[in-house]
């Protein structure tokens, strides 16, 4: 299917073509840079195009695909590094140098790169799609191989394969490969959807202790610039206890992926001793990459997240920063001259992140395992406001809300969440999880630690008008308390031993600063005076 | 692909910068085009969209005089820079036409003027230390090479005085000069002269792009690209260390949003379109390094915030960008304190890569965390001066305010004198023991 350009407007161009469908591929121009249909007319198809339009003439050719955007799902996706368009940004470097100049198609697989196949079905088993045929090895993991169609297996051969060739074929002739494609807006298929459970220890003290996060939950991280969104998004990718990572970089800094890169390819994950890296998918499309395919980026990689979950390994997807994604939106909304919502963001916004947020979750897969994705994402308001369209349509959706606070990080208090205003939806239940796991007394001391730190607040505002020498005894100590709660148990210095804390030492570091606390106003209480107490 | 020029005398409307032309065949969008005026004189200008048969021209120069008679040249090529080393040492308006009275140079080639994003795993970690030879910013908020480091500024506030004294005292780590671009953005006549006397005055090589307030604004959205454009190739063809000055970013915006108006775009916040991040983006990120090349781009804009918020768009997308921001404090400045950097607001977020044993001192990391925390006591106990009094309050407070004053006098105040690392160290970890307060 082959036409003509008419007409082109910044991201957005229009053709001739006739006969596509809605989100169909479209290639454009003598580049055939890669687009995707939004809107059709009478006779004539609207393209927004993931590249840079400049040099784009119009009567250039423009052919339909008669796919939609699509992903490739193999073996190999695991520590590579990827573009909005899922194309692997380091081949892409051997082949046009620094610079990346569009028009270009990669494979995101590797093809000629050998495998070894164990297969779990033979000849003559019947099979429907989903089940599972047998694995390969991808590091530490055993990546499953799943079946795509139903039929019958009229042979499937073990050991070294490429992902050029097929690892067996079907009684009516179709091939079985070890790759498959898959449109990225639609959300991989499981069996049904379970409640989170588990908790996800992040290794960060303040959200494992105070707003613990779900295995399969969504959480938000809003916060102004300076306050360690991504210091802390890459803090999580780093330690938090799940099996796979996919790292976007949506519309963020270049220099930020560079040190992520070479950081992730010398550290450990703390959990099992491997390379971080082989653990880590990072979808990279940093600000100044085209911005339609910045909005693509974020459903490249949770189709990738997905494709693991239905390994049944338990994968985190953390985004950096959703506001970015949302002002791609906003710039392809109004270059289709589509009625302006608040802010100028489209009237869906609301309704594409919510059913963004809703491809989290556990699941059992279509083979009958547990998988779950999980969803970290950083949300960048505009002068710090958090009653702005984005940070507030994610609010409706998200379970746990991890607020950035401007004055913490003045202070360099980070990870700099405030405690008064976050909130965790999963609190109750990760609670119950980490009383039956660490120990009895961590809800009790939960809830201390939330009073004194309350307390605090409220002895605070009286010390600014009287002085602090103005109280009493008891409430010096108990400011004494709330201040070593603050810098030496919410603080975390990402560069140090201490980025990661495991659940035990974290409930150990709390009961240490409860004691003093309990001690010291015992002895108080006893009489002594402050100075002695503190002094030991 | 058309190898000729057309010509169509069919301009439908000219609106501000913007020229309508109707029954155009074949164009392609980004194509420089000629316009004619009907004194004899030619403007440029780019194709910015196209519906049809209609197309819509952007002008970069001032419209006035224009009629919709004008004949306009469609010349099939895609705007670029004229690039070369020769170019050292000159002077350019913002349509890079040279202003020295000296001939243009002959181009090595030519390049895309707005360039291509880098590629991710190309760029190369900033981590060699630039010693801008002030303490406030060598010791607390450190620039390395390859880094953006913006300059957020109040009206009034002595900007071109410390972008000043950086393009002169800046010294590579390991020894090395930078060769300076500098862009000047709808600068007065007044900045102007005082930023051309600082270049004369200094040893190293030098390119400058000029947008004077009373010039084009289009050529206020061209003349970076173009600072970026020679940058690069300076960079990463030719191998040098270039640091690239744009002063002042609030003046691109402004340019943008004037533009963006006449296009009749959605506006954003406070009318400034809702592109404005991306296309800040598309300046700030050709900062870099790139592995396997010697080179480097360091970009230092500075942003005179409006009103002086800092939540204004401008500082805020700004920031949202670059990695930290230098923000001045009138009160300092009032103070007498020169440079008047806060560094509590302010931040290098690749310091940390910067500093330390092989890159400054050993000790550099914990005087600059220990200067930090108890200056930021010291200003918390401001408040509370302000309401309890000073004898209210109990000695050690007391210390903690003499320490904030005196870091504010003896640190980050230094007039115009350079300090190299060690002394601005030193002069920090005297400050610390003078009021004991460890190391």
């Amino acid at each position: 299917m082959s036409g003509r350009i008419l007409g082109i407007s910044g991201p957005t161009v229009t053709v001739d073509l006739k006969g596509l469908k809605l989100y169909d591929m479209v290639r454009v121009g003598e580049a055939m840079l890669i687009g995707e249909v939004v809107r059709l007319e009478e006779d004539r198809a609207v393209v927004q195009v993931y590249e840079d339009t400049r040099g784009l003439g119009v009567g250039e050719q423009a052919k339909g695909v008669n796919v939609p955007l699509t992903v490739r799902l193999g073996p190999g996706l695991l520590s590579g590094m990827y573009d909005g368009l899922q194309r692997p940004l380091e081949r892409l470097r051997e082949e046009t140098g620094p610079y990346i100049s569009g028009g270009r198609e990669l494979h995101a697989l590797d093809l000629e790169r050998p495998w070894r196949f164990f297969p779990l079905k033979q000849a003559g088993d019947e099979v429907a799609e989903g089940d599972i045929l047998g694995h390969v090895e991808e590091g530490p993991f055993r990546h499953l191989i799943s079946a795509m169609e139903n039929g019958r297996i009229a042979s499937i051969h073990p050991g070294e394969f490429t992902l050029a060739g097929p690892v067996g074929t079907y009684a009516d002739g179709r091939v079985i490969q070890a790759h498959q494609e898959w449109p990225v807006r639609k959300p991989r298929p499981y069996r049904r959807k379970l409640s989170p459970q588990a908790p996800l220890v992040t290794g960060q003290r303040s959200i494992d202790f105070l707003f613990p996060f779900a295995r399969g939950g969504t959480a938000i991280l809003p916060g102004g610039f300076g306050t360690g969104k991504t210091i802390l998004e890459q803090a999580i990718a780093k330690f938090a206890d799940v099996d796979i990572v996919v790292y976007v970089g949506c519309g963020e800094r270049g220099n930020e992926m560079a040190e992520l890169l070479e950081e992730f390819v010398t550290l450990s994950d703390p959990w099992t001793g491997q390379a971080l890296m082989t653990r880590t998918i990072v979808v990279a499309n940093t600000s100044n990459m085209p911005v339609a395919a910045r909005e693509a980026s974020i459903y490249t990689a949770v189709t990738m997240a997905e494709y693991y979950r239905d390994m049944g390994f338990h994968v985190l997807l953390l985004a950096d920063s959703l506001s970015r994604w949302a002002e791609a939106l906003r710039e392809i909304s109004s270059s289709l001259e589509e009625m302006p919502g608040e802010e100028g963001y489209p009237t869906y916004l609301a309704s594409r992140l919510a059913s963004f947020m809703e491809r989290a979750g556990v699941v059992e897969t279509l083979s009958g395992s547990i998988g779950a994705l999980s969803m970290i994402l950083s949300v960048s308001p505009p002068g710090g406001d958090f009653t702005e369209p984005v940070t507030q349509a994610c609010l409706r959706t998200a379970g746990a809300f991890l607020m950035l606070d401007t004055a913490l990080a003045h202070r360099r208090h980070f990870p700099a969440i405030n405690w008064f205003q976050s909130y965790s939806l999963y609190e109750r239940d990760m609670v119950e999880h980490f009383s039956a796991t660490v120990s009895p007394r961590w809800g009790e001391m939960q809830k201390r630690c939330r009073e004194l730190l309350q307390r605090e607040e409220t002895l605070r505002e009286v010390a600014e008008i009287v002085g602090i020498e103005g109280l009493q005894d008891a409430d010096r100590l108990l400011m004494k308390a709330a201040e070593r709660i603050r810098l030496e148990f919410l603080s975390q210095n990402a560069y140090t031993e201490d980025a990661f804390s495991a659940p035990d030492k974290t409930l150990a570091m709390i009961g240490d600063i409860l004691e003093f606390y309990d001690r010291a106003e015992a002895r108080l209480k006893a009489g002594e005076f402050l100075d002695d107490v503190l002094k030991g | 692909m058309r190898l000729s020029e057309h010509i169509y005398r069919t301009v439908s409307s000219i609106r501000g910068p913007l020229l309508f032309v109707e029954q155009v065949l074949s164009v392609r969008v980004g194509e420089v085009v000629r316009i004619i005026r009907p004194d004899g004189g030619t403007m440029e200008g780019e194709v910015l969209k196209i519906d049809g048969r209609t197309v819509l021209i952007q002008v970069f120069g001032e419209t006035r005089g224009l009629d919709v008679n004008s004949p306009v040249v469609f010349t099939d090529a895609v705007k670029k820079a004229p690039l070369s080393a020769d170019i050292i040492g000159r002077v350019f308006n913002g349509s890079f036409l040279p202003i020295d009275n000296a001939p243009m140079f002959i181009p090595e080639r030519w390049g895309k003027v707005s360039g291509f994003p880098m590629n991710p795993t190309a760029r190369a970690r900033p981590e060699e230390f630039i010693e801008t030879g002030f303490s406030a910013i060598d010791g607390l908020n450190t620039l390395v090479k390859g880094q953006k480091l913006p300059i957020f500024s109040c009206a009034g506030l002595p900007s071109k005085e410390l972008a000043a004294g950086i393009l002169e005292n800046s010294r590579l780590a390991g020894g090395g000069e930078f060769v300076v671009v500098f862009v000047a953005l709808g600068l007065t006549h007044h900045e102007y002269s005082f930023y051309m006397r600082v270049i004369e005055r200094m040893r190293t090589g030098f390119v400058a792009f000029i947008n004077k307030a009373d010039e084009p604004v289009m050529e206020r959205l061209l003349a970076p690209r173009f600072g970026l454009a020679c940058a690069e190739h300076l960079a990463f063809t030719r191998g040098m260390d270039v640091l690239v000055v744009i002063t002042d970013m609030t003046n691109y915006c402004d340019a943008l949003r004037e533009v963006s108006t006449a296009r009749e775009e959605l506006p954003g916040r406070r009318g400034y379109p809702g592109y404005m991040y991306s296309d800040l983006a598309s300046l700030y990120e050709r900062a870099g390094r790139i592995k396997g090349m010697s080179g480097s781009v360091t970009m230092l804009p500075v942003v005179t915030m409006p009103e002086d918020d800092i939540t204004h768009p401008i500082p805020d997308l700004t920031g949202y960008i670059t990695e930290g921001q230098i923000v001045l404090s009138r009160e300092l400045h009032q103070k007498g304190v020169f440079p008047p950097v806060d560094v509590l607001p302010s931040l290098s977020r690749l310091m940390q890569r910067g500093i330390g044993a092989g890159h400054t001192r050993e000790d550099h990391r914990g005087i600059a965390n220990l200067l930090y925390k108890h200056y930021a006591k010291g200003r918390d106990l401001r408040r509370l001066e302000a309401i309890v009094g000073r004898d209210g309050m109990v000695e050690s407070d007391r210390m903690m305010l003499d320490f904030a004053d005196a870091f504010e006098r003896e640190l980050v105040n230094q007039g115009g004198a350079r300090r190299d690392i060690n002394e601005s160290l030193d002069t920090g970890i005297a400050l610390l023991r003078r009021f004991s307060l460890e190391k």
